[in-house]
Order: structure tokens, then C-alpha cells, then sequence
């Protein structure tokens, strides 16, 4: 999963630094990732794993590492396999 | 809300409502024409220990109810906008200190003495350069050799800058953060300077007195507010400022609508037993001032509950922004078109400057609404936000 969520970091976060190395807890939006790009991440991240991010988990902190977004998907894929 | 509780919200609204009938009222037209700071209303709300209003009671404050301060927005809004536009600015940036103070030795002692000494608060969030995005900074913390701080920027407008004891404002972590990642800072008078730039001569909203100016401060590290800027804006700036901005827009539209009413009732004891056609028209009036009324309260209502629910973290998600954006742009574009409606009502007796129906004030005021933070703006990044949340 890490891969992906990187390449789609790569595509849409803009930062300023390469999504390839990122440490998976450096702060995403301290990286450059404004929350228009943020929105751009969110979006292709619903069309990779193909899910959706209900309201609740539409805030700045789901979002703010890799680790973090790994943990989001993680937690949508569980409930719906649940 | 406990009896204590409400007994002081009532007598904290009740001092309000005096300043606002006997000072703001009195004061509100050469405030107006003159384009000045309401210095009286301000004093007076100073004295009555007002601006210390939302600290809480471990600090020492009256730890007044959030919807009561935007009660008193709405009642000085009835007499004064300006004076109630600095009150309201005022207590946005207390209840963003108030919250995200965290454990802060500083800010604990600044809430404190905010109640014994009490200081007015303005703040520098909007920068030239930035779009007019106040979720990017171009100026920045510099850290000095001596363990201090500074920053310089250029504010295109500082509302009653030149009136305030101290300054909340937006700019970047440190020199090599992204534009996006910003802090806020406090700064005293006296460590600071303020370099006006431009003049005041706008429409409306003249006593805010908000021209622009260069800030140039040094203060220790410590008067760096601990939680993120995106944090503070999403959970207090962004939602208290449209909350408290249209509660006083609300009375500034409720005060036209009782002027006409007034006009209406005038001329129905000039003529009894018939309904004056005006009449008419403020039954129209009266159902455009309910919407805003709705939607005021309502959004109100929502804000304290998600406070109280889960300690404010459904306010960072996009579905509440998108909420508080609402408000904002709603309450913008209904207030002036209820003032424009009660000229409608008083005709040329509410056209003239100088009659007790007199709406010129309230319409320029209210004017103002749609340009704070300008309602473009928002439907922008409501538009982006709408991309991806669910259930609005």
C-alpha cells in the first residue's frame, strides 16, 4: 500500500521534498502539502483503494504522514471487510 | 449552565446592553461620520471588565459563555457596528488564546492578567503577497542570536492597530517553512512597531479604523502560540470570527428593521384605522430578517454542541468548514439586503441621514460584510471542499 499512497503523494501533494524518501511520519503539510493539493491527494487516494472517506475522517490529522493515511485506508478497508 | 453561570452571563449582558444604549448609541453617528475609533464604547467595555469576558475560571476570568459573547455582539451591533466589530475581532483572538494555549506558562499569566489589567487585542492574519490567503504567511519567525525572535510584515489592513494594546499575528514557523506552515504570535505594544501605510476613508465600517501597516516586533520565543495556525484557525478563528461577525451583522439589519417598523407605525397613527401601504413592505422585511435570523442561530447552536461533543475535533473536518463558511456567506449577503429593505420601507425619511429612520449607516455597514474575507473567496474553497466531502 505504501507505494501507492507515495506515487499518489508524488503526483498530487506537491512538496517540496521527494514523496519516494519521505520519512512514513514527517509531517506532510510542514512538507509543503497545502490543503487545496490536500483535497487532490484525498480524491485519487478514494480512486486508488477504491474507497470513501466518510466525513468524520475528512480532517487535517488523517492526512498529515504517510503513516497516518496508511492507517485511514487500513481502517476503511477493515470495516468494509468486517 | 449553572445558576451561578447564568446569573453572571445575565448581568455580563445586562452591562452590555447599557454600554450599547447609553455609550455606542450616543457615539455611533460621529464615529461614523469621522471615521474614528469608538474610544467611549471601548473604554466603557474595558471598565465593565468585557474584553476578559471568555477566560476561564481557573484563570481567574468570568468564563462568560461563548453564546452570550455573541449575544453581545448582536446588541452592540443594534447601536454601534464599528464598536461592535472591534468587540467582536477582540474576542476572536481571546478565544483562540483561551483554546490553544495548551500548557503554556506565558499565555496562562497573559489570560490572567488580561482580567486585572485588561488590553485590547487586534490582529495581522491577511499579508500582502499572499492572495489574500490567510492560510499562507510570507513573513516568518526569524530566531535571533540571543535566543529571541522577530518577524516583519506587511499587513494590507490592521483593524484599530494603532488602538490596541497588542497584536495577534500570522506568519511562518521559521525561515525555511512552507507559506502554509504558520504560528501565531502575540506581541506587546512596546515590543513592536506599526508603520501605517495608506489611508482610512472607506464606505462603511469607518470606526474600525483598519488601514494597512508594516509590523516590525521582537519577542521571546515563549509568545509563540504552542498549537499550529491550522489548528487555531479551523477550530476557533475561522468559525468564531463568521459566528461573532454575523451575530453583530444581525443586529446592525435587526436595528434597520426596527427603524422601519417605527417609520410604519408613524404613519399608521397619522392615518388610524387604515394599514399604511409600508406596512406591506415590512411584512416582506420581516421574513428576509428571520432568514438571517435562522441561519445566525442555528450556526451558533451547531458550534457550541460540536465544542462540547468531542472537544472541537469534528470543527477541523471539511464537512464543518464548509458549515462556518456558509454562515458567513449567507449572513453577508442577507444583512445588507434587510437594510436595503427597510430604505425600501422609510423611502426618503430613511434615505436622509438625520431622522430617526435614518438606514444609511447600517446599509454602508453592512456593506462591509461580504469583503471580510471576501465571500470569493470562501465559495473557492468551499468548491474544493465539496470535491470530496459527503454528507453537507
Amino acid at each position: 500500500m505504501t507505494p501507492d499512497i507515495r506515487q499518489i503523494l508524488k503526483d498530487h501533494a506537491r512538496l517540496s521534498t521527494d514523496a519516494a524518501t519521505l520519512d512514513a511520519h514527517t509531517d506532510l503539510y510542514q512538507a509543503g502539502m497545502t490543503s487545496h493539493a490536500s483535497v487532490n491527494v484525498m480524491l485519487a487516494l478514494e480512486d486508488a483503494f477504491d474507497i470513501e472517506f466518510p466525513d468524520s475522517m475528512l480532517k487535517r490529522g488523517v492526512f498529515e504522514s504517510i503513516a497516518a493515511i496508511e492507517e485511514a485506508v487500513s481502517t476503511i478497508r477493515d470495516g468494509a471487510t468486517a | 449552565m449553572s445558576t451561578v453561570a447564568s446569573e453572571r452571563d445575565a448581568a455580563f449582558l445586562a452591562d452590555i446592553r447599557r454600554i450599547a444604549d447609553e455609550v455606542a448609541a450616543a457615539h455611533a453617528d460621529d464615529v461614523d461620520r469621522e471615521a474614528r475609533f469608538p474610544a467611549e464604547t471601548i473604554a466603557a467595555l474595558r471598565d465593565a471588565g468585557a474584553l476578559a469576558a471568555l477566560v476561564p475560571a481557573d484563570l481567574g476570568g468570568a468564563d462568560i459563555a461563548f453564546e452570550s459573547v455573541a449575544a453581545a455582539c448582536f446588541e452592540l451591533g443594534r447601536r454601534c457596528g464599528a464598536s461592535a466589530m472591534v468587540f467582536a475581532m477582540h474576542q476572536i483572538q481571546v478565544a483562540s488564546i483561551v483554546r490553544h494555549h495548551g500548557d503554556s506558562a506565558w499565555f496562562a499569566d497573559y489570560l490572567r492578567g488580561l482580567v486585572s489589567e485588561p488590553r485590547l487585542i487586534a490582529s495581522a492574519t491577511s499579508e500582502v503577497g499572499t492572495g489574500g490567503d490567510m492560510g499562507r504567511s510570507v513573513a516568518t519567525v526569524e530566531a535571533g542570536a540571543d535566543g529571541g525572535c522577530s518577524f516583519q510584515k506587511q499587513a494590507p489592513t490592521i483593524s484599530y492597530g494603532v488602538h490596541a494594546d497588542d497584536l495577534l499575528t500570522t506568519v511562518r514557523r521559521a525561515a525555511d517553512a512552507e507559506p502554509g506552515d504558520q504560528v501565531a504570535v502575540l506581541t506587546r505594544r512596546d515590543q513592536m512597531t506599526m508603520e501605517p501605510k495608506g489611508s482610512w476613508d472607506p464606505l462603511g465600517m469607518r470606526g474600525t479604523c483598519s488601514p494597512g501597516a508594516v509590523v516590525t516586533a521582537t519577542f521571546p520565543a515563549e509568545q509563540i502560540l504552542p498549537a499550529p495556525f491550522a489548528v487555531i484557525s479551523a477550530v476557533s478563528m475561522t468559525p468564531v470570527s463568521h459566528i461573532l461577525w454575523s451575530h453583530l451583522w444581525l443586529g446592525i439589519a435587526t436595528d434597520a428593521f426596527d427603524r422601519a417598523r417605527a417609520f410604519v407605525r408613524a404613519a399608521a397613527k397619522q392615518k388610524p384605522g387604515e394599514t399604511p401601504p409600508s406596512a406591506i413592505r415590512l411584512s416582506h422585511l420581516m421574513s428576509e430578517l428571520t432568514l438571517l435570523r435562522a441561519e445566525v442561530s442555528s450556526a451558533l447552536t451547531s458550534y457550541v454542541e460540536e465544542l462540547a461533543t468531542d472537544d472541537g475535533e469534528s470543527l477541523q473536518t471539511m464537512a464543518s468548514a464548509l458549515r462556518y463558511n456558509n454562515l458567513k456567506i449567507a449572513a453577508s449577503e442577507q444583512a445588507p439586503r434587510v437594510c436595503q429593505g427597510a430604505l425600501g420601507v422609510g423611502g426618503i425619511m430613511a434615505f436622509k441621514n438625520d431622522t430617526p429612520y435614518s438606514v444609511g449607516r447600517h446599509l454602508r455597514d453592512t456593506m462591509s460584510a461580504c469583503l471580510m474575507v471576501a465571500n470569493e473567496r470562501i465559495h473557492q474553497t468551499n468548491a474544493r471542499l465539496l470535491l470530496i466531502a459527503k454528507d453537507v
